[in-house]
Parts: structure tokens; C-alpha cells; sequence
């Protein structure tokens, strides 16, 4: 079975999902990162392919994509580091997260039979039109087995978030406030609000939240209405910050304190 | 001005010319992209809004620009030139046709502050003049780089009461102006307005901008008709940076197979030179800024960062419509170098008495490469004026003592 699929059978509550930039902050730490999460105890990981232009990300994960890019890391190279991960003992459901044209390029075809090769379970890609996918890329991810995540803002109709939920079959990723990435979200009453009035359309796919979850306050408030939330700058920035031999009793502290 | 033409370059029901166009924007901007595309035709079709952008086109740009015999270059080109004069519109080029039909849009949708990207600050001083007018807030993001060598322009956008924020991403230039202009409008979803300014981003943006920047071509029409008994010249030239003067410039004539368009890109040093933004010439097709067309990129699909001389046409990308012009062989790309461009305007300034933008430059340089005959007829969209490229010009002026 699909690993999201099976997660998400198996943990309704508190899901951690944690995301990081392919080939940052060396080129080849990608799997010693997976590696760490895993074994912290993350239920799910975002691997980030880097984009020269990724529009929807604040200045942290620009950064980390710029840096990634500067160290060569490409989608091939991507996909040449993840090729024994799932022979080589790590379980965790894996989603890759990037912008379409770089997958456009790759060939999505090739895309799709290469996630399957290597055991990831699912993408999102927020450029990626609702009706283009329905159109033309459906068929071909259901071929390969991934799980497609849509994102859902606070602007979304109650109409586009039934659509949305529809056409998803890996989870709906609530976006917490109107904003790119690493912006502050303070988890106030409106974005209580928000979260609460989406629960009560009581939607197909599981919810997790995302967009200025740093730490475990806001990871237990975004999980109060929801299936669990998503860390992507808070733990780029831990990234940066830790030096490469204390790295992963670095990233053990960081995912135990998200969940004390 | 604004019409409704059948054609097979003109945009369809899904926001596509040919296999070009679409709207290719994460969900965060997906409810202000349909608001837009729910409204941008009914808002801009009732004659209330036609009144007044009539009149402010009349009244406050200053149109309809004059179209000009040039009769030196003319002369020296053995043929019958005219320059379209969008460098007389008030702020100095053709991109304040697009800003006041927005401003007028966003105070239709009740928006109360005004976000725009900037390359040679041409399109940041023509938002910031139509926000001072109607009273809106304006934001304006600006590359570093073209913040550094478009200084003049940064000056007039403040004068004007707008904030100029340099872009420090990537390139810093207009792709990267581009992409905090939309990380802004994302951030501000409800209240704000982005004015794009060129025929690029997810539709309906680029027809939007077409359709106001179609005044060039409608214009040219009653008076080629008035000045030579014709309404159809034999060639249409414009500059490509994003592609709004060529959309307007084109527009009337895209389904007039008689008339030859010309688009000049840029091609800085050299097509191979690696310091290029010939878009059609290095690109290929793929995502940019929320719309499928062509653009510079590397094997696995990252930007490149192009370079030219001139900051408007120092963009990765062209319009949607632009792509599938090119792709249908239906408007033919030219590259022009700096030096070409350079050559053309201190050309155009000794001979006609007129200082062109360095963009317009390349529209020029296209002349002597285009076989016009002595009697056909050659329009030239003159997109602005060279005041804010003297410092550029100036380090150039013993070359061409
Ligand atoms: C005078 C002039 N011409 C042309 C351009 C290029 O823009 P577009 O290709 O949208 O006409 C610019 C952009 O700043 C400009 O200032």
C-alpha cells in the first residue's frame, strides 16, 4: 500500500510532517537528513526540489533553493540519491515538492515512473492548475501510484475546497494565512476560525497545516482542528544553523521538541 | 478601442493561445487570478469605464500619439518609414496605456492598494503616476540592478509618492522584480491590486494587457488610412521585452496576413555569448511566471538569468501570445545586439531629431534587416523615449562624435 495511504489509515491525530530542500545545505546530505528525520520520529517527509524562481516561498526556503542550486542538485541527481533509500531501511512516506516547469522538463512521464522506482509516495506541486492536472496528469500519477496534495488557503471557496478535495488522494494542505512560507502566523482566533470551519466540511482527505509552524505551540494549535501540520522554515533555518557533525542529535531535539 | 476579434491568435475561452497561456499560479493567488478573469471583460466592456478611459487616454496620456513620416531615416533606408510616437505619452512610453485601464479595473473591484514589478522603471513611473492620480497606495518592486541603472526613474516613482522596493532575489532584475511583486499580492490577497506591465503572467493578464495596449495598432490604422489612403502597412516593428507595445502594435493586425510583424528581442552581446535575452532565439517552451510559454532555461528547467543592455527587454520570457506568434511563424523574431540597439538610436537622434528608449533602439535596428522596398510602407512602434537612458548613452557619445 501506498506509505501515505497507510499513514494516514493508521494516525488520524498529530501527524508531523517535516520539509527540506533537495541537496541543501551540501549537495549530498539529502538521505542523512531523511535518514535523521526518520529516526526522530517525523511521520512524514517533504523533500523540496529547488527552483530558481519559487514564487510561493518567503525569503528562508529561496535561500535554501538558491543554495541548493549553487551546489548543483538537479531533479536527476534528486532522484540518484533516493535510489536504494527504501532497501536501505527508511519507511517513512516521502512527498516531493517542487514548481511544474522543472518537472515539465524532466518529462513528467519519466517524473512519475521514477518516484515509483524510488518509493516516494506523493508530490505537490502549487503551480500545477487544478483543471490541467484533471486534464492531463491524472491518469498518468494514479499509473505510478503517487498521491497528489492540493493546497487549500483562507481565501478558498468552500466550493474550491470540495473541488480540490475531490481530485486530492494524498491530503489537503491547509495554508494558514494569506502569505508565502516562513511568514510569522500567529495562531490567532481568525486562523482558529479557518481551521475549524474546514474541519466542518468534513472533507475526504486528511488536513495537515502549513506556513509559520515553528515550533510546539503552533504545531499543537494547527493540529487542534486537523489531522497535523507541516515545519518547512523553522527546520531549514535549524539546517543552516547546525554544524554537519551535530546534525542529527540537532534534528532529534528539534522534531522531540515540536512534539512535547 | 476595445474589441472582440475571432482569430487564431487572439486568446480562447480557457485562456490559451494555442498551446500557450493558461494561468499557472499556486492556489494562494487563485482566488484574485479568477476575480480578475470573472470580471476584467464585463468591467472593461461597460461604457461607463470606456468614458473615462477614453478621455483619460485623450485628456491626461495625451493621445492619440502622433504617427510621424520620418523622411530622413525614410531617405536613408530607401523606403517610407513611420514612427508610432508612444515616447510623447505622458511619463514617456507606451506603458502607461495599460496602467490607467487597470487603475480603472482595480477601482471597479474595490482594490485599495496597487503592487507593480519594474525593469527600467518605465512601467513603476506610469503605475506610480496613475496611483497618485486616482489616490491608491503603490507599491513598486525594482530589481537592485536596474534600481542602480535606472536612477532617474526610482526618482520620479518617489516623487510621486510610491515606494520603490529593490528586489534582492536571484538575478535582480525584472524576473526577480516579478516574483516579489507576486509573493506581495500573495501576502495581500483581499485589498490589493497587482498591475502587471507587460502581455506576461497567468491569464487573463495577458489579454487584459493587450486589449489596452491595443489603442497602438487601432490608432495607426485611421491614421496610415488618413496620411497614405491605406490602412495596412507592410511591416509592423517592435521591441519585445515581455511583448505589450508589439501586443499593441499587432493587434488590429495579427489576422491581416499582408502585414509583416516584426519582433525585436534582445541580444545583449551576442546570441551565444551568454550574456542574452533573445527569448526565442535561446528559449524553449516551459513556466513562467504563471503562464506556459517560452522562455531562457537550462536543461533541467531553472530560469536563466538573461542579460541586455536595455533593462525593459532584460527578461527570461515573452508573452503567451507572443510564443504561439512565434511558434506559428506568424510574427518573425529578430536579434539585436547592444551595439545594434546603441547604433539605432544615435541614428534616429541625428537623423530625426528624436532620442528613442535604448528598448526602442532595437525595434530601430531592425530596419536596415528587414528588405523593406522603396514603396513599401514600414511602421516603427517608437515604445518610449531616451531620457532615462542617457547616463547609458553618454558613456557611448565619443563613439559617435
Ligand atoms: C520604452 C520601452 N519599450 C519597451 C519596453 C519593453 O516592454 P514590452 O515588451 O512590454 O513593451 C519597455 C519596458 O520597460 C520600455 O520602457
Amino acid at each position: 500500500m501506498n506509505r501515505l495511504t497507510e499513514l494516514f489509515q493508521r494516525k488520524t491525530a498529530d501527524v508531523l510532517n517535516v520539509y527540506f530542500t533537495a541537496g541543501f545545505p551540501q549537495l549530498n546530505d539529502t538521505v542523512s537528513i531523511l535518514k535523521a528525520l526518520q529516526d526522530a520520529g517525523a511521520d512524514l517527509v517533504e523533500i523540496g526540489m529547488p527552483y530558481s524562481d519559487p514564487v510561493a516561498d518567503g525569503e528562508t526556503i529561496q535561500r535554501s533553493n538558491q543554495q541548493a542550486l549553487e551546489n548543483g542538485m538537479t531533479v536527476a541527481t534528486l532522484f540518484a540519491q533516493l535510489r536504494d533509500i527504501r532497501q536501505q531501511g527508511i519507511t517513512v512516506p516521502i512527498l516531493l515538492m517542487g514548481y511544474l516547469n522543472p518537472v515539465v522538463q524532466f518529462g513528467v512521464e519519466k517524473f512519475c515512473q521514477q518516484c515509483q522506482e524510488t518509493g516516494v509516495d506523493g508530490v505537490i506541486l502549487p503551480d500545477l492548475p487544478l483543471d490541467v492536472y484533471e486534464r492531463q496528469y491524472r491518469p498518468l500519477f494514479a499509473q505510478y501510484g503517487l498521491k497528489v496534495v492540493f493546497l487549500v488557503t483562507p481565501q478558498t471557496s468552500a466550493a474550491r475546497v470540495r473541488q480540490l478535495d475531490a481530485l486530492a488522494d494524498g491530503f489537503i494542505y491547509l495554508v494558514a494565512a494569506a502569505g508565502t512560507t516562513g511568514a510569522q502566523t500567529d495562531m490567532n482566533a481568525d486562523v482558529d476560525a479557518y481551521l475549524s470551519r474546514t474541519k466542518a466540511l468534513e472533507l475526504q482527505n486528511p488536513t495537515l497545516v502549513g506556513f509559520g509552524i515553528s515550533d510546539a505551540a503552533s504545531f499543537a494549535a494547527a493540529s487542534r482542528h486537523t489531522t497535523g501540520a507541516i515545519i518547512g522554515s523553522a527546520f531549514i533555518r535549524l539546517l543552516q544553523q547546525a554544524p554537519a557533525e551535530g546534525r542529527s542529535a540537532a534534528i532529534t531535539e528539534f522534531v522531540h521538541s515540536i512534539r512535547s | 478601442m476595445i474589441t472582440d476579434m475571432p482569430s487564431p491568435y487572439q486568446v480562447d475561452a480557457h485562456g490559451y493561445y494555442g498551446p500557450f497561456g493558461g494561468a499557472y499560479v499556486p492556489e494562494m493567488l487563485y482566488p484574485n487570478v479568477e476575480e480578475l478573469r470573472d470580471n476584467y471583460l464585463r468591467i472593461t466592456q461597460e461604457p461607463e469605464f470606456q468614458r473615462e478611459f477614453q478621455q483619460l487616454l485623450t485628456d491626461y496620456v495625451g493621445r492619440p500619439t502622433p504617427l510621424f513620416l520620418a523622411k530622413r531615416l525614410s531617405a536613408h533606408y530607401n523606403t517610407t518609414i513611420y514612427l508610432k510616437r508612444e515616447d510623447l505619452c505622458h511619463t514617456g512610453a507606451h506603458k502607461i496605456n495599460n496602467t490607467i485601464g487597470q487603475i480603472l479595473v482595480a477601482q471597479r473591484l474595490g482594490k485599495k492598494r496597487i503592487v507593480a514589478e519594474t525593469g527600467a522603471g518605465q512601467h513603476g513611473v506610469a503605475t506610480a503616476t496613475v496611483c497618485a492620480l486616482m489616490g491608491l497606495e503603490c507599491i513598486v518592486y525594482m530589481g537592485e540592478i536596474d534600481i542602480e541603472r535606472q536612477k532617474p526613474n526610482v526618482d520620479r516613482m518617489r516623487m510621486l509618492g510610491a515606494q520603490v522596493v529593490p528586489a534582492r532575489s536571484g538575478s535582480k532584475t525584472l524576473k526577480d522584480a516579478t516574483n516579489e511583486a507576486m509573493r506581495h499580492w500573495i501576502s495581500n490577497p483581499t485589498d490589493t491590486h497587482y498591475i502587471i506591465g507587460s502581455v506576461v503572467g497567468p491569464h487573463p493578464y495577458p489579454d487584459m494587457v493587450a486589449r489596452f495596449q491595443a489603442v497602438i495598432s487601432a490608432e495607426t490604422i485611421s491614421q496610415l488610412l488618413h496620411q497614405t489612403g491605406r490602412a495596412t502597412p507592410d511591416f509592423m516593428l517592435a521591441c519585445v521585452g515581455g511583448g505589450s507595445n508589439a501586443a499593441g502594435a499587432f493587434y488590429h493586425y495579427l489576422d491581416e496576413p499582408g502585414v509583416r510583424l516584426i519582433a525585436a528581442e534582445a541580444a545583449g552581446q551576442g546570441v551565444s555569448s551568454g550574456h542574452s535575452a533573445a527569448t526565442t532565439a535561446l528559449g524553449k517552451p516551459g513556466i513562467l511566471h504563471g503562464a506556459s510559454t517560452i522562455l531562457m532555461q537550462t536543461e533541467d528547467g531553472q530560469v536563466t538569468e538573461p542579460y541586455s543592455i536595455s533593462a525593459g527587454l532584460d527578461y527570461p520570457g515573452i508573452g503567451p501570445q507572443h510564443a504561439q506568434l512565434f511558434a506559428t511563424g506568424r510574427a518573425e523574431f529578430l536579434s539585436i545586439t547592444d551595439r545594434q540597439a546603441l547604433d539605432a538610436s544615435f541614428q534616429l537622434s541625428r537623423l530625426e531629431g528624436i532620442i528613442p528608449a535604448l528598448e526602442t533602439g532595437h525595434a530601430l535596428a531592425c530596419l536596415p534587416l528587414i528588405g523593406a522596398k522603396p514603396d513599401d510602407v514600414v511602421v516603427v512602434c517608437l515604445s518610449g523615449r531616451g531620457d532615462k537612458d542617457l547616463a547609458t548613452y553618454t558613456k557611448h557619445l565619443e563613439e559617435y562624435a
